[in-house]
Protein backbone atom coordinates (compact mmCIF):
# COMPACT_ATOMS: atom_id res chain seq x y z
CA UNK A 1 0.00 0.00 0.00
CA UNK A 2 2.65 2.46 1.13
CA UNK A 3 4.88 1.66 -1.81
CA UNK A 4 2.20 2.93 -4.19
CA UNK A 5 3.05 6.46 -3.16
CA UNK A 6 6.66 6.19 -4.28
CA UNK A 7 7.40 8.67 -7.04
CA UNK A 8 8.21 6.01 -9.62
CA UNK A 9 4.82 4.39 -9.07
CA UNK A 10 2.95 7.67 -9.29
CA UNK A 11 4.60 8.70 -12.53
CA UNK A 12 3.44 5.49 -14.14
CA UNK A 13 -0.20 6.35 -13.35
CA UNK A 14 -1.62 6.94 -16.75
CA UNK A 15 -4.33 9.29 -17.76
CA UNK A 16 -6.54 6.24 -18.15
CA UNK A 17 -6.55 5.67 -14.39
CA UNK A 18 -7.54 9.26 -13.80
CA UNK A 19 -10.19 9.13 -16.53
CA UNK A 20 -11.62 6.00 -14.93
CA UNK A 21 -11.76 7.76 -11.57
CA UNK A 22 -13.47 10.76 -13.17
CA UNK A 23 -16.19 8.54 -14.63
CA UNK A 24 -16.64 6.90 -11.21
CA UNK A 25 -16.80 10.36 -9.64
CA UNK A 26 -19.52 11.56 -12.01
CA UNK A 27 -21.62 8.45 -11.39
CA UNK A 28 -21.28 8.62 -7.59
CA UNK A 29 -21.87 12.37 -7.38
CA UNK A 30 -24.91 12.26 -9.68
CA UNK A 31 -26.45 9.48 -7.58
CA UNK A 32 -25.43 11.23 -4.35
CA UNK A 33 -26.82 14.60 -5.37
CA UNK A 34 -30.13 13.26 -6.67
CA UNK A 35 -30.53 11.24 -3.52
CA UNK A 36 -29.58 14.06 -1.16
CA UNK A 37 -31.34 16.92 -2.97
CA UNK A 38 -34.53 15.22 -4.19
CA UNK A 39 -35.13 11.73 -2.81
CA UNK A 40 -34.16 12.14 0.83
CA UNK A 41 -36.79 13.60 3.17
CA UNK A 42 -36.60 17.04 4.81
CA UNK A 43 -35.71 17.09 8.50
CA UNK A 44 -38.46 17.27 11.13
CA UNK A 45 -37.35 20.66 12.44
CA UNK A 46 -34.72 22.01 10.05
CA UNK A 47 -36.78 21.32 6.95
CA UNK A 48 -34.85 21.48 3.71
CA UNK A 49 -31.77 23.17 5.15
CA UNK A 50 -30.71 19.71 6.34
CA UNK A 51 -29.56 19.15 2.73
CA UNK A 52 -26.60 21.44 3.39
CA UNK A 53 -25.28 18.72 5.68
CA UNK A 54 -24.64 16.42 2.72
CA UNK A 55 -21.89 18.77 1.56
CA UNK A 56 -20.85 20.21 4.91
CA UNK A 57 -20.02 17.02 6.79
CA UNK A 58 -17.90 15.33 4.07
CA UNK A 59 -16.04 18.62 3.44
CA UNK A 60 -15.14 18.96 7.11
CA UNK A 61 -14.04 15.32 7.21
CA UNK A 62 -11.75 15.77 4.20
CA UNK A 63 -10.39 19.05 5.54
CA UNK A 64 -9.45 17.34 8.81
CA UNK A 65 -8.04 14.16 7.33
CA UNK A 66 -5.96 16.03 4.74
CA UNK A 67 -4.30 17.95 7.54
CA UNK A 68 -3.83 14.71 9.43
CA UNK A 69 -1.88 13.32 6.47
CA UNK A 70 0.08 16.55 6.12
CA UNK A 71 1.04 16.40 9.80
CA UNK A 72 2.13 12.77 9.64
CA UNK A 73 4.04 13.39 6.41
CA UNK A 74 5.73 16.36 8.09
CA UNK A 75 6.84 14.21 11.02
CA UNK A 76 8.25 11.51 8.70
CA UNK A 77 9.84 14.26 6.69
CA UNK A 78 11.68 15.82 9.63
CA UNK A 79 12.77 12.56 11.21
CA UNK A 80 13.57 10.30 8.28
CA UNK A 81 14.14 12.93 5.56
CA UNK A 82 12.15 10.95 3.01
CA UNK A 83 12.31 12.86 -0.25
CA UNK A 84 8.73 12.46 -1.45
CA UNK A 85 7.02 13.27 1.86
CA UNK A 86 7.04 17.05 1.43
CA UNK A 87 5.71 16.67 -2.13
CA UNK A 88 2.91 14.47 -0.85
CA UNK A 89 1.97 16.94 1.87
CA UNK A 90 2.29 19.88 -0.49
CA UNK A 91 -0.14 18.36 -2.97
CA UNK A 92 -2.70 17.65 -0.24
CA UNK A 93 -2.69 21.18 1.14
CA UNK A 94 -4.83 23.00 -1.46
CA UNK A 95 -7.45 20.23 -1.31
CA UNK A 96 -7.79 20.52 2.45
CA UNK A 97 -7.74 24.30 2.26
CA UNK A 98 -10.60 24.45 -0.23
CA UNK A 99 -12.65 21.89 1.68
CA UNK A 100 -12.21 23.66 5.01
CA UNK A 101 -13.38 26.85 3.30
CA UNK A 102 -16.39 24.98 1.85
CA UNK A 103 -17.11 23.55 5.28
CA UNK A 104 -17.07 26.99 6.89
CA UNK A 105 -19.17 28.64 4.16
CA UNK A 106 -21.82 25.89 3.99
CA UNK A 107 -21.82 25.87 7.79
CA UNK A 108 -22.74 29.53 7.95
CA UNK A 109 -25.42 29.06 5.28
CA UNK A 110 -26.89 26.43 7.58
CA UNK A 111 -26.36 28.45 10.75
CA UNK A 112 -28.36 31.45 9.59
CA UNK A 113 -31.72 29.64 9.19
CA UNK A 114 -31.09 27.18 12.05
CA UNK A 115 -29.34 29.08 14.84
CA UNK A 116 -30.43 32.48 13.62
CA UNK A 117 -26.84 33.69 13.12
CA UNK A 118 -24.13 33.23 10.45
CA UNK A 119 -21.14 32.87 12.70
CA UNK A 120 -20.35 32.57 16.39
CA UNK A 121 -17.01 32.22 18.12
CA UNK A 122 -17.69 28.92 19.80
CA UNK A 123 -14.96 26.31 20.18
CA UNK A 124 -15.86 24.24 17.11
CA UNK A 125 -16.18 27.13 14.68
CA UNK A 126 -13.12 28.92 16.00
CA UNK A 127 -10.90 25.83 15.84
CA UNK A 128 -12.11 25.21 12.29
CA UNK A 129 -11.18 28.77 11.34
CA UNK A 130 -7.74 28.13 12.87
CA UNK A 131 -7.40 25.04 10.67
CA UNK A 132 -8.08 27.19 7.60
CA UNK A 133 -5.38 29.63 8.78
CA UNK A 134 -2.93 26.73 9.18
CA UNK A 135 -3.67 25.62 5.63
CA UNK A 136 -3.12 29.15 4.32
CA UNK A 137 0.13 29.47 6.26
CA UNK A 138 1.28 26.10 4.95
CA UNK A 139 0.53 26.97 1.33
CA UNK A 140 2.04 30.44 1.57
CA UNK A 141 5.27 28.99 2.98
CA UNK A 142 5.73 26.92 -0.15
CA UNK A 143 4.72 29.84 -2.35
CA UNK A 144 6.96 32.54 -0.96
CA UNK A 145 10.06 30.72 0.25
CA UNK A 146 12.05 29.83 -2.82
CA UNK A 147 14.74 27.75 -1.17
CA UNK A 148 13.35 24.18 -1.16
CA UNK A 149 15.13 23.00 1.98
CA UNK A 150 14.08 26.06 3.96
CA UNK A 151 10.46 25.93 2.79
CA UNK A 152 10.41 22.24 3.54
CA UNK A 153 11.55 22.75 7.12
CA UNK A 154 9.20 25.65 7.91
CA UNK A 155 6.16 24.04 6.31
CA UNK A 156 6.83 20.80 8.18
CA UNK A 157 6.87 22.66 11.47
CA UNK A 158 3.56 24.33 10.55
CA UNK A 159 2.15 20.93 9.63
CA UNK A 160 3.21 19.38 12.94
CA UNK A 161 1.93 22.23 15.11
CA UNK A 162 -1.34 22.21 13.19
CA UNK A 163 -1.72 18.55 14.06
CA UNK A 164 -2.56 19.55 17.66
CA UNK A 165 -5.55 21.47 16.40
CA UNK A 166 -7.22 18.36 14.97
CA UNK A 167 -8.26 16.67 18.24
CA UNK A 168 -9.37 20.09 19.49
CA UNK A 169 -11.69 20.43 16.49
CA UNK A 170 -12.93 16.88 16.77
CA UNK A 171 -13.64 16.91 20.50
CA UNK A 172 -14.47 20.61 20.96
CA UNK A 173 -18.17 19.76 20.98
CA UNK A 174 -17.65 17.25 23.80
CA UNK A 175 -15.13 19.14 25.91
CA UNK A 176 -16.90 22.49 26.03
CA UNK A 177 -20.37 23.95 25.65
CA UNK A 178 -20.65 24.92 22.01
CA UNK A 179 -23.44 26.16 19.80
CA UNK A 180 -22.42 23.54 17.27
CA UNK A 181 -24.14 20.19 17.88
CA UNK A 182 -22.12 17.09 18.84
CA UNK A 183 -21.26 14.46 16.23
CA UNK A 184 -24.13 12.37 14.89
CA UNK A 185 -21.87 9.62 13.60
CA UNK A 186 -19.50 8.14 16.16
CA UNK A 187 -17.53 4.93 16.33
CA UNK A 188 -18.96 3.92 19.67
CA UNK A 189 -22.73 4.32 19.28
CA UNK A 190 -25.44 4.09 16.65
CA UNK A 191 -25.74 7.13 14.36
CA UNK A 192 -28.40 9.64 15.33
CA UNK A 193 -29.21 10.29 11.69
CA UNK A 194 -32.14 8.42 10.23
CA UNK A 195 -30.99 5.97 7.52
CA UNK A 196 -32.89 7.83 4.77
CA UNK A 197 -30.47 10.68 5.43
CA UNK A 198 -27.45 8.58 6.33
CA UNK A 199 -27.33 6.76 2.97
CA UNK A 200 -27.08 9.92 0.79
CA UNK A 201 -24.54 11.31 3.25
CA UNK A 202 -22.34 8.24 2.83
CA UNK A 203 -22.66 8.39 -0.97
CA UNK A 204 -21.63 12.04 -0.92
CA UNK A 205 -18.72 11.08 1.35
CA UNK A 206 -17.46 8.64 -1.27
CA UNK A 207 -18.00 11.13 -4.08
CA UNK A 208 -15.99 13.83 -2.38
CA UNK A 209 -13.24 11.42 -1.38
CA UNK A 210 -12.91 10.24 -4.98
CA UNK A 211 -12.78 13.87 -6.09
CA UNK A 212 -10.01 14.63 -3.60
CA UNK A 213 -8.13 11.53 -4.70
CA UNK A 214 -8.21 12.63 -8.35
CA UNK A 215 -7.01 16.14 -7.56
CA UNK A 216 -4.34 14.72 -5.26
CA UNK A 217 -3.01 12.27 -7.88
CA UNK A 218 -2.83 14.98 -10.52
CA UNK A 219 -1.11 17.44 -8.23
CA UNK A 220 1.27 14.89 -6.75
CA UNK A 221 2.35 13.81 -10.22
CA UNK A 222 2.98 17.41 -11.20
CA UNK A 223 4.93 18.11 -8.01
CA UNK A 224 7.19 15.10 -8.60
CA UNK A 225 7.87 16.12 -12.18
CA UNK A 226 8.61 19.68 -11.10
CA UNK A 227 10.96 18.42 -8.38
CA UNK A 228 12.85 16.21 -10.82
CA UNK A 229 13.17 19.04 -13.33
CA UNK A 230 14.52 21.40 -10.68
CA UNK A 231 17.03 18.79 -9.54
CA UNK A 232 18.34 18.51 -13.10
CA UNK A 233 18.74 22.26 -13.19
CA UNK A 234 20.79 22.16 -9.98
CA UNK A 235 23.23 19.64 -11.34
CA UNK A 236 23.92 21.40 -14.60
CA UNK B 1 18.48 -0.21 12.24
CA UNK B 2 17.92 3.47 12.73
CA UNK B 3 21.01 5.59 12.47
CA UNK B 4 22.13 7.80 15.33
CA UNK B 5 21.06 10.93 13.51
CA UNK B 6 17.53 9.66 12.92
CA UNK B 7 17.29 8.61 16.55
CA UNK B 8 18.38 11.98 17.88
CA UNK B 9 15.97 13.77 15.55
CA UNK B 10 13.20 11.45 16.69
CA UNK B 11 13.76 12.13 20.38
CA UNK B 12 14.14 15.85 19.82
CA UNK B 13 10.83 15.96 17.97
CA UNK B 14 9.13 13.73 20.53
CA UNK B 15 10.25 15.98 23.39
CA UNK B 16 9.15 19.14 21.64
CA UNK B 17 5.80 17.60 20.71
CA UNK B 18 5.14 16.58 24.30
CA UNK B 19 6.04 20.02 25.59
CA UNK B 20 3.83 21.73 22.98
CA UNK B 21 0.97 19.42 23.93
CA UNK B 22 1.40 20.28 27.61
CA UNK B 23 1.48 24.01 26.85
CA UNK B 24 -1.68 23.80 24.74
CA UNK B 25 -3.42 21.75 27.42
CA UNK B 26 -2.55 24.23 30.17
CA UNK B 27 -3.56 27.22 28.05
CA UNK B 28 -6.93 25.70 27.11
CA UNK B 29 -7.53 24.68 30.73
CA UNK B 30 -6.88 28.14 32.07
CA UNK B 31 -8.97 29.71 29.33
CA UNK B 32 -11.89 27.36 29.91
CA UNK B 33 -14.15 30.19 31.07
CA UNK B 34 -13.64 31.90 27.73
CA UNK B 35 -13.70 28.81 25.54
CA UNK B 36 -17.17 27.69 26.60
CA UNK B 37 -19.80 29.36 24.48
CA UNK B 38 -22.48 29.38 27.15
CA UNK B 39 -23.11 28.42 30.76
CA UNK B 40 -25.79 26.01 31.86
CA UNK B 41 -28.21 27.10 34.61
CA UNK B 42 -26.41 24.77 37.03
CA UNK B 43 -23.05 26.34 36.23
CA UNK B 44 -24.54 29.77 36.88
CA UNK B 45 -26.04 28.50 40.12
CA UNK B 46 -22.66 27.21 41.31
CA UNK B 47 -20.68 30.22 40.14
CA UNK B 48 -19.31 32.40 42.90
CA UNK B 49 -17.87 35.34 40.98
CA UNK B 50 -20.74 36.48 38.83
CA UNK B 51 -20.62 39.95 37.35
CA UNK B 52 -24.07 41.26 36.62
CA UNK B 53 -22.83 43.95 34.27
CA UNK B 54 -21.00 41.68 31.87
CA UNK B 55 -22.68 40.03 28.92
CA UNK B 56 -22.85 36.28 29.23
CA UNK B 57 -24.66 33.43 27.51
CA UNK B 58 -26.94 30.89 29.07
CA UNK B 59 -27.89 27.70 27.30
CA UNK B 60 -30.08 24.69 27.83
CA UNK B 61 -33.50 23.44 26.88
CA UNK B 62 -36.61 25.56 26.66
CA UNK B 63 -38.82 24.15 29.39
CA UNK B 64 -42.09 22.63 28.23
CA UNK B 65 -45.13 24.93 28.54
CA UNK B 66 -42.96 27.77 29.79
CA UNK B 67 -43.19 30.17 26.82
CA UNK B 68 -45.45 33.12 27.44
CA UNK B 69 -45.74 35.88 24.89
CA UNK B 70 -47.27 39.29 25.09
CA UNK B 71 -47.17 42.09 22.51
CA UNK B 72 -43.57 43.13 22.91
CA UNK B 73 -41.78 40.50 24.91
CA UNK B 74 -41.43 36.81 25.32
CA UNK B 75 -40.67 34.99 28.55
CA UNK B 76 -39.55 31.43 28.89
CA UNK B 77 -37.53 29.16 31.16
CA UNK B 78 -34.15 27.66 30.29
CA UNK B 79 -33.55 24.40 32.08
CA UNK B 80 -30.80 21.80 32.22
CA UNK B 81 -33.16 19.49 34.10
CA UNK B 82 -31.47 20.38 37.40
CA UNK B 83 -31.68 24.16 37.62
CA UNK B 84 -33.73 26.76 35.81
CA UNK B 85 -33.42 30.37 34.76
CA UNK B 86 -36.25 32.64 33.69
CA UNK B 87 -35.44 34.54 30.50
CA UNK B 88 -37.10 37.67 29.31
CA UNK B 89 -36.53 38.90 25.76
CA UNK B 90 -37.76 41.64 23.42
CA UNK B 91 -37.58 40.77 19.77
CA UNK B 92 -37.86 38.07 17.20
CA UNK B 93 -36.87 34.51 18.00
CA UNK B 94 -35.34 32.19 15.37
CA UNK B 95 -37.66 29.82 13.53
CA UNK B 96 -36.34 26.77 15.29
CA UNK B 97 -36.95 28.19 18.75
CA UNK B 98 -39.52 25.97 20.42
CA UNK B 99 -40.37 24.20 23.66
CA UNK B 100 -38.26 21.18 24.49
CA UNK B 101 -35.51 22.26 22.08
CA UNK B 102 -32.06 23.71 22.73
CA UNK B 103 -31.54 27.43 23.06
CA UNK B 104 -28.73 29.87 23.82
CA UNK B 105 -29.58 33.31 25.17
CA UNK B 106 -27.12 36.20 25.22
CA UNK B 107 -27.58 39.06 27.65
CA UNK B 108 -27.18 39.98 31.29
CA UNK B 109 -28.15 38.33 34.53
CA UNK B 110 -30.41 40.26 36.82
CA UNK B 111 -30.01 37.72 39.55
CA UNK B 112 -29.15 34.04 39.54
CA UNK B 113 -32.65 33.07 38.50
CA UNK B 114 -33.55 35.90 36.12
CA UNK B 115 -31.91 36.72 32.80
CA UNK B 116 -32.55 39.56 30.40
CA UNK B 117 -31.62 38.51 26.89
CA UNK B 118 -30.85 40.69 23.92
CA UNK B 119 -30.19 37.86 21.52
CA UNK B 120 -31.70 34.40 21.21
CA UNK B 121 -30.10 31.59 19.22
CA UNK B 122 -31.67 28.20 18.59
CA UNK B 123 -29.37 25.26 19.25
CA UNK B 124 -29.86 22.21 17.12
CA UNK B 125 -29.11 18.76 18.53
CA UNK B 126 -27.42 15.84 16.78
CA UNK B 127 -30.68 14.13 15.78
CA UNK B 128 -31.75 14.13 12.17
CA UNK B 129 -34.93 12.43 11.00
CA UNK B 130 -37.83 12.83 8.61
CA UNK B 131 -41.08 14.31 10.01
CA UNK B 132 -42.96 10.98 9.78
CA UNK B 133 -40.40 9.24 11.96
CA UNK B 134 -40.62 12.00 14.54
CA UNK B 135 -44.44 11.68 14.58
CA UNK B 136 -44.20 7.93 15.01
CA UNK B 137 -41.72 8.42 17.87
CA UNK B 138 -43.99 10.90 19.60
CA UNK B 139 -46.96 8.56 19.31
CA UNK B 140 -45.00 5.66 20.77
CA UNK B 141 -43.70 7.87 23.57
CA UNK B 142 -47.16 9.00 24.65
Amino acid sequence: MFKNFFPSKILSITNNTINGLVILLVVVVVIGLTYSLFLSPPDYIQGDSVRIMYVHVPSSFIALSCFGFIGIASICNLIFKIKFMPLLAKSLSPIGCVFSLISIVTGSFWGKPTWGIWWVWDARLTSMAILLLFYIAYILTWKFINNFEKANKISSIIGIIGLFNLPVIKYSVDWWNTLHQPSSITLTSAPTIHYTMLVPLIIMFFGMIIYSLIIFLMRYKTEIMKFKLNKKKYHK
Amino acid sequence: MLSKKVKSRFFFLLLSLISVAIVIFVVLRSLEENVVYFFSPTEIYNKTNISFNKKIRVGGLVKMDSISKNETSINFVITDLKNEIVVSYNGLVPNLFSEGKGVVAEGKLKDKKYFIADKILAKHDENYMPPEVNKALEISNN
